[in-house]
């Protein structure tokens, strides 16, 4: 699955995207976001505040239970400032 | 009625008179237009800097203006955003409605307006004039408020 960030979460985590493989058990959005939280500091710096994050499964808003199988694109990102 | 949708997401600047004629048409008695201009913070901001997630910006922008079109008779609904680095007085966002009578164009502007806020992947970060890369620019509970009085959600 790819991941790719946006605006301050891209900058915390240093990254615009990257490819990774969720071990098993790993489900939903909100299962994910908590595994990337424990891949070192930057992930931890980036997610701290969950609530602050907002999630998108192959560019559609999604929640943190929402089902991840079959999915090809997550993206993580900051309440949206646009307009 | 099928309204005409137009959304795009350019760097480049847009001509409001232009795309207000664009949606001239015998049945259309009510164009509303709506113009989000860069702030300069009291001359504290050089520049916004807007960053997007292609696809997605143009996808659900789109989601937003079926919405509306759905909910009021608008002939036509024109969307554009720009992203990229914009200065204190450009052009940031433009929503253009048509409609037979000025009721639908207004709300339809309205509502696009509240949740283009919300949900459009738009983030703005904050260039000053001492040359300082400032912040991200924080969403507001205010924006959130006005998009759920709408009861879309």
């Amino acid at each position: 699955m790819k991941l790719v960030y946006f605006a301050w979460v891209r900058e915390r985590i240093g990254l615009t995207e990257e490819e990774i493989d969720p071990p098993g058990g790993v489900s939903t959005a909100g299962d994910l976001l908590d595994w990337l939280r424990g891949r070192g500091p930057e992930y931890e710096h980036a997610l701290a505040e969950p609530r602050a994050i907002r999630i998108a499964l192959d560019k559609v808003h999604a929640s943190r239970t929402a089902p991840i199988a079959g999915v090809r694109e997550m993206a993580l990102f900051p309440p949206m400032t646009g307009g | 009625m099928t309204a005409t949708l137009d959304i795009r997401i350019q760097a480049a600047d847009f001509d409001i008179a232009a795309e207000v004629d664009r949606l001239r048409g015998a049945g259309t008695g009510a164009i509303v237009t709506f113009s989000g201009i860069c702030r300069d913070e009291d001359g504290r901001l050089a520049a916004l800097e807007l960053e997007h997630y292609p696809g997605m910006a143009e996808a659900e922008i789109a989601r937003i203006a079926e919405d509306a079109a759905a909910r009021w008779p608008v002939t036509a609904i024109t969307v554009i955003h720009r992203h990229g680095r914009i200065a204190p007085g450009e052009n940031i966002v433009l929503v253009v409605t048509a409609s037979s009578h000025r009721q639908a164009a207004f709300a339809a502007a309205d509502f696009l307006m509240d949740f283009l806020k919300t949900r459009a992947p738009f983030w703005k970060k904050e260039h000053e004039r001492d040359g300082k890369s400032g912040d991200w620019v924080a969403a507001t509970d205010t924006d959130d408020e006005a998009a759920t009085r709408w009861g879309r959600e």
